[in-house]
């Protein structure tokens, strides 16, 4: 460990074995730590019977690709043994609990021993090190705290790595930036909306970001988000902000993370096994297409998973990273396997249309996109809801409605039929939105 | 000189018209002159009603896009000619007149008008002594 090498110099690792290994040397860890995860999930309720239904054993394990031999785990799975049926271990050996924000049916919930905390944390503090976060640095980290892992995922990844750590949480803006004045952050854990906002206070205030405080760093994440919107968190807050991905049933943060080329993500593959499918076919994509996230645990004692379809759609990055780390690069998300629109043989997300919508003022948060048949052709309609009635002028709505139309155009490059409807007209499902409705006719 | 219209977002919805009137009816409000434009898709519904300001806030809790306008209300009378002279003032001012509907009470025309300068208007109402009705008058009527 060079931890208190901070000369800033590029080809700085939290541990530089790991993270450089190469890629045979990786191989025969992932499948030694998969045979011993193997083992140990025979303890829990849930892959005990999977294992004995499908005849597996750690004997079936030879090589990586028997991997292929086990089922998928999907998130229903998680609902279905909730809360205790995915443990591995006695729950006495079990010292904290996480849940994911699920606003339906049963939460998911992640068990997790005192080993399990430990590796987690000095993951998070590998990627923070990754990004050039030191033990010199006062790290704020503007996540909400309690079930939600981006709380105590920081606090302890950021502990690890020797930061002086602030656990503001979520909220209170006005707050937030007396700390960061009061305290000298210098770096951030922040959604990048949040970021936004934030920069927008301070300049409301008087405070320029870039003069007035001491952030260098920001690591940013738990919502998708376009390039575009890192640059401008970037200029606006003069720092250098770096994408991050977790999931709770991954532990939490630090799953995958940007180093200093914020060219793609680098999962960490001496904790997890990366297969990317067709969520159709649920067969592997070519190298280095778009696909589906598949990850196997394998440095986890209290709840292993096998094959978890996390639903978000990425693709690996051919080639080595300049920065010197062998683990594999993951793109930016491109959404989610589940909101996919596949429509004139053109694949679109939702998150591009509302990227779009949301840059009008004039609108409210609430769209909601409907694909049907109409003749023999698939037709796109977006509806979206007006903030509120700013114009009694029928041209100023007309005028409105082709603007955003072309740029929808421009982005998705197919015509939809936009519809302004009024302020709470759209649909809810248990109070969270409905964004997609697909009612073509799939023969 | 001027009274507050009440513009309301229409979705082409079966009762959604209903739904709206009924909410202001519920709370004692009067409804003096409305008129309805329509697209294929939406409607903007407007209203002059006794208590403007009353109705926007019902409107406004009820999570209804609306929007409050400023409009001239100029009396006419029914006299053969009395609506064009009117109307000529404003065009000799070089004004266009954006939208513009009528009602009749208690034996008066009155003019509901939006153009597309409120300044000049308002001064061309000034200087040809056009007879007019305020906010304060709503109630009365």
């Amino acid at each position: 460990m060079n931890k208190h090498n901070i000369t800033g110099k590029a080809m700085e690792y939290w541990q530089k074995d790991i993270e450089t290994l190469n890629r045979e040397g990786l191989n025969k860890l992932q499948l030694e730590r998969l045979k011993k995860t193997i083992e140990l999930a025979g303890n829990s309720p849930f892959y005990s019977k999977i294992f004995k239904e499908n005849g597996i054993t750690t004997n079936s394990i030879q090589s990586l690709d028997d991997l292929q031999k086990i089922p998928f785990t999907t998130k229903d799975d998680l609902r279905n043994n909730y809360p205790f049926g995915m443990a591995a271990i006695p729950i006495k050996d079990c010292v904290r609990i996480h849940s994911s924000s699920g606003t339906t049916g049963n939460p998911t919930v992640v068990l997790h021993s005192a080993r399990d905390l430990e590796q987690w944390a000095n993951q998070v503090a590998r990627c923070m090190y990754m990004v050039g976060i030191r033990d010199t640095d006062v790290f704020q980290n503007t996540s909400g705290y309690g079930m939600f892992t981006g709380g105590l995922g920081f606090q302890y990844g950021a502990e690890k790595l020797g930061c002086l750590t602030v656990p503001a949480a979520a909220g209170n803006t006005k707050r937030q930036i007396k700390f960061i004045q009061d305290f000298g952050t210098t770096c951030l854990h922040i959604i990048p909306s949040y970021a936004t906002r934030l920069a927008e206070v301070m300049y409301e205030m008087g405070i320029d970001p870039r003069r007035d405080t001491k952030l260098h760093t920001f690591c940013i994440g738990a919502e998708p988000h376009s390039e575009e919107q890192r640059q401008r968190i970037e200029q606006l807050m003069g720092i250098k902000a770096y994408n991050c991905f977790g999931m709770s049933e991954m532990n939490g943060p630090g799953v995958a993370f940007e180093c200093t080329e914020q060219n793609g993500l680098h999962i960490w593959e001496d904790n997890v096994i990366v297969e990317i499918i067709d969520p159709l076919t649920l067969q592997p994509v070519k190298e280095g297409e778009v696909g589906e996230l598949v990850l196997t645990t394998i440095n986890r004692e209290a709840m292993p998973l096998f094959r978890y379809r996390t639903r978000d759609l990425t693709c690996v990055l051919p080639g080595e990273c300049p920065c010197g780390r062998t683990h594999k690069r993951l793109s930016r998300f491109k959404g989610r396997s589940d909101d996919m629109i596949i429509l004139k043989g053109v694949n679109l997300f939702p998150i591009q249309i509302e990227k779009i919508l949301m840059q009008f003022k004039e609108l409210g948060s609430n769209y909601l996109i409907t694909i049907e048949t109409v003749g023999n052709n698939d037709e796109m309609l977006i509806e979206v809801e007006l903030s509120d009635l700013f114009t009694d002028d029928y041209s100023v709505l007309q005028r409105l409605t082709k603007e955003i139309t072309r740029q929808l155009k421009d982005e998705l490059l197919l015509t939809p039929h936009l519809k302004l409807v009024a302020k709470g007209s759209l649909p809810t499902q248990d109070g969270k939105a409905v964004r997609v409705k697909d009612l073509r006719k799939l023969s | 000189m001027t009274v507050n219209q009440i513009s309301i977002f229409l979705e082409n919805k079966y009762g959604k018209l209903s739904e709206i009137l009924a909410m202001l009816a519920e709370e004692k409000i009067r409804i003096i002159a409305a008129t309805v434009a329509d697209t294929s898709e939406y409607g903007i519904l407007r209203i002059i009603v006794s208590e403007p300001q009353k109705a926007y806030k019902i409107l406004k809790s009820n999570n209804v896009s609306a929007n409050l306008t400023d409009v001239l209300a100029i009396v006419t009378n029914s006299c053969a000619g009395s609506f064009a002279q009117t109307l000529s003032s404003f065009t000799k001012a070089g004004l266009s007149i954006e939208y513009m509907y009528c009602f009749s009470i208690n034996g008066k025309s009155i003019l509901i008008l939006r153009t597309n300068n409120r300044e000049a208007a308002r001064e061309v109402i000034r200087r040809n002594s056009l007879e007019y009705i305020c906010e304060s008058d709503l109630v009365k009527l």
